[in-house]
């Protein structure tokens, strides 16, 4: 610590306070859970954040789900360690594939998207902005059924729709399905057809050059265990004298955290542990700039297809107005040049 | 006589009477095994699953038998059936096993037509059974049986219910073949979420409707076990190909990091049960209830569709053979009617055709008359132009050797002249 008087400013203490400051705000993080019934996703969410998010929901049953839509469910916690404050929303999607036409399935959860986009973009553009709230989707988790051979087309089209609005983490779910063979033939297939069809997942960011031999090397660990196998558990069971989280069978143990069972660590560490900001700043950063931008573009080449030249209202990039309003413009506008003439 | 003495002995009552020694008809049924023995088996599985569910392994695994197969894509537009025939033999029984395949299935998006390519495979087997029964000249017992005689329904181990799907397509079939629905992958349950999912399971078909097929329990030697067996539906099964050393043995079994689940060990998963129901206890009444009722459906309802009854609006019976000839007729009379039509069609085609030829015929015809008789007019005139000109040129010459002739005697008379 090179404490001389003469040459020592000060600027030193900045991340000091930046981490003070932002543990007195909070953070605050949306996670969005995709996938066809029964595939453990509240499951995994729950051991995830150590919870029970999900205890009274209701399941449907097959007769119901032969024609059901896809809603839209979000489900908001507050919850601490070591005084750092995160609120929590989870956002469900009950019903994605699970009918018997699964046409455009998707379209509610794009369209749910979007509007966060769109609401933040108004937010943005406002006057007050002093507490605009971020409900935008920071990071999908896409729940790969292990039944198959690789990806099905509903994956694919899933994927495609949404890998320029959120950032998709696919996994493999009900990984206890797999031998360790088989995980990796299926990891390998679908990275395969991951590339194959041009879906642009979440990648994580490249290591600085200066970081420590150790992180570099369990970075490069994380990226090559893409896409993480998963197993999630709601309960508690002895194992090795230990209480874990995990699965009782009759010839064994699951561990949830156990590494050599599956990547349930990986993933916690990854989601929650390291790049969590990450996932927000590319959500921020690209996401939002990509549907920013595409919104004005599109806003800006419409005002120069309506004559309205002369129009009172400055040509802002205001969000885009709605048919009632465009209307209500346009009545106005004539009324003015009426009472000019 | 014998027409009176059939009456009287249809109306009297059987009587039970006992043999002084042994007559030997007990053998009966041996004859009969020997005989079917000698003939072979024949035996025919629909396996119905999403693409990778583990039909395939399953299929191995019951049969020990590495049966060739590929390893099939997500990515087919629609569902088609692969049906694979292979000849077994266990001891002196031979036995045709046909495995079909349900390619493709739970791939779709829209997976609303998804049912019809099995119903319309069910429906086929049938029809060929059918045709050949009703043929004049037939060889049933050469015949090769394809209809189906079980179906298993892989039902994905979400723990949950249900899906749409799977509710969708067993309602479909449930009329036309013996389904037997397992729950496949089973080593991702655990055991109390087996429990709960299986009866989920039940009370979901069972309030849709769905009749799946119930282990018979008329027979005393295997009430008891197929009624336990009926209880454990649907049957959640592990395949593997795979030995692994347990102990000091060797089994099939699945090897995880966590421990080793063995195919046929009882408390580990339903194989065994699947197994023992499927092949060693109940094959023959599947393939009789597929014939007595399934088939036996499907034939009424065909044959009402053509237009048989089995009793005219007066109640007397009709004979099959009677409504049969009937139809036939009926049918050949159509099928000349329409020959006819067809002949009359094409003879009047042929009629307007030759007429539209003789036409062109004709104007061709005139038309060459017509440039004869051009040719003749003009070869007429250039005669004419040609006898003219020789007019001319004969005048022309007469003129001519008269101008000269004039002309020799004319220089005399001018020397004369000069003379004098």
């Amino acid at each position: 610590c090179n404490r001389n008087d003469k040459q020592y400013v000060g600027f030193a203490t900045l991340p000091n306070q930046v981490h003070r400051k932002s543990v007195k705000k909070g953070f605050d993080f949306t996670l969005m859970v995709a996938g066809e019934s029964g595939l453990g996703k509240s499951t995994l969410v729950n051991s995830l954040f150590l919870t029970d998010l999900y205890k009274d929901r209701k399941l449907l049953n097959a007769e119901e789900r032969i024609n059901q839509t896809v809603e839209i469910t979000k489900h908001t916690v507050d919850i601490e360690e070591k005084g750092v404050k995160l609120k929590l929303t989870i956002v469900d999607t009950p019903g994605f594939g699970d009918a018997v036409n699964n046409n455009e399935c998707w379209k509610p959860i794009t369209d749910y998207i979007d509007q966060q986009f769109e609401q933040y973009f108004r937010d943005e553009s406002g006057l007050n902005r002093k507490n605009i709230l971020d409900n935008r989707v920071h990071c999908c988790l896409y729940f790969i059924p292990p039944f198959g051979h690789g990806l099905r087309p509903v994956d694919v089209e899933f994927m495609k729709a949404l890998h320029e609005k959120v950032n998709i983490v696919p996994l493999i779910s009900k990984a206890d399905c797999l031998t360790p063979n088989e995980v990796k033939k299926l990891k390998d297939r679908v990275r395969d057809e991951i590339e194959h069809f041009g879906i642009k997942v979440y990648q994580f960011p490249e290591c600085d050059s200066d970081e420590e031999e150790e992180f570099k090397q369990m970075d490069k660990e994380l990226k090559e265990c893409t896409p993480f196998a998963v197993i999630g558990s709601n309960t508690v069971v002895e194992a090795r004298g230990q209480r874990v989280r995990g699965r009782l069978y009759p010839w064994g143990i699951v561990e949830v955290e156990n590494q050599s069972h599956c990547d349930f660590v990986k993933l916690r560490n990854m989601l929650i542990r390291s790049h969590m900001h990450d996932l927000k700043d590319v959500t921020c950063d690209v996401h939002y700039e990509n549907y920013r931008a595409h919104c004005i573009q599109e806003m800006t080449s419409k005002l120069a297809q309506d004559n309205r030249t002369d129009s009172p209202l400055p040509i802002l990039p205001l969000p885009t107005p709605d048919v009632e309003t465009e209307r209500l413009i346009k009545m106005k506008d004539e009324e003015v040049q009426n009472n000019h003439h | 006589m014998a027409a009176t003495d059939v009456d009287i002995f249809s109306n009297e009552e059987k009587r039970n009477l006992s043999l002084g020694g042994h007559v030997g008809f007990d053998s009966l049924p041996d004859q009969l095994v020997s005989k079917s023995v000698t003939q072979g088996f024949c035996f025919n599985i629909l396996c119905v699953g999403e693409t990778g569910i583990g039909k395939s392994t399953l299929m191995n695994t019951l049969f020990n038998t590495m049966f060739e197969n590929e390893e099939a894509s997500h990515y087919q537009n629609g569902v088609y059936l692969r049906p694979r025939t292979y000849d077994l033999q266990e001891s002196n029984v031979h036995l045709k096993l046909t495995i079909v395949d349900t390619v493709g299935f739970g791939d779709q998006i829209n997976k609303e037509e998804s049912y019809k390519p099995i119903v319309d495979y069910i429906d086929t087997q049938f029809e060929n059974y059918l045709q050949e029964e009703l043929k004049i000249k037939r060889s049933l017992f050469n015949y090769h049986d394809t209809r189906i005689h079980i179906c298993l329904y892989f039902i994905a181990p979400t723990g949950h219910s249900l899906k749409s799907l799977d509710l969708v397509t067993m309602k479909k079939l449930d009329s036309k073949v013996n389904i037997i629905p397992i729950i496949a992958k089973a080593d991702t349950i655990s055991k109390s979420e087996l429990h709960k999912f299986k009866i989920k399971i039940m009370s979901e078909l069972v309030s849709n409707g769905v009749q799946i097929y119930q282990f018979p329990t008329d027979d005393e030697a295997v009430t008891e076990i197929n009624s336990s067996m009926n209880a454990h539906l649907p049957f959640a099964v592990v395949g593997s190909v795979e030995e692994v050393k347990v102990g000091n043995k060797t089994v099939r079994a699945r090897q995880y990091p966590w421990g080793v689940v063995q195919v046929e060990n009882e408390s580990h998963c339903d194989f065994v049960k699947l197994r023992e129901m499927l092949i060693r206890v109940n094959m023959e009444d599947l393939r009789e209830q597929t014939h007595a009722r399934h088939y036996e459906l499907y034939r009424r309802c065909k044959l009402e569709e053509m237009g048989f009854k089995d009793t005219d609006p007066d109640s007397q019976p009709f004979s099959l053979q009677e409504t049969y000839e009937a139809k036939r007729k009926e049918f050949l009379g159509d099928l000349q009617r329409k020959e006819e039509e067809m002949r009359q069609m094409f003879v009047n085609k042929v009629k307007e055709t030759e007429g539209e030829l003789k036409e062109k015929e004709r104007e061709l015809h005139e038309k060459f008359e017509q440039l004869k008789r051009m040719h003749q007019e003009e070869k007429r005139k250039v005669e004419e132009k040609r006898r003219e000109l020789e007019e001319e040129m004969n005048a022309f010459n007469r003129r001519k050797v008269a101008a000269e002739t004039l002309s020799l005697s004319q220089p005399l008379k001018k020397d004369k002249d000069k003379k004098n």
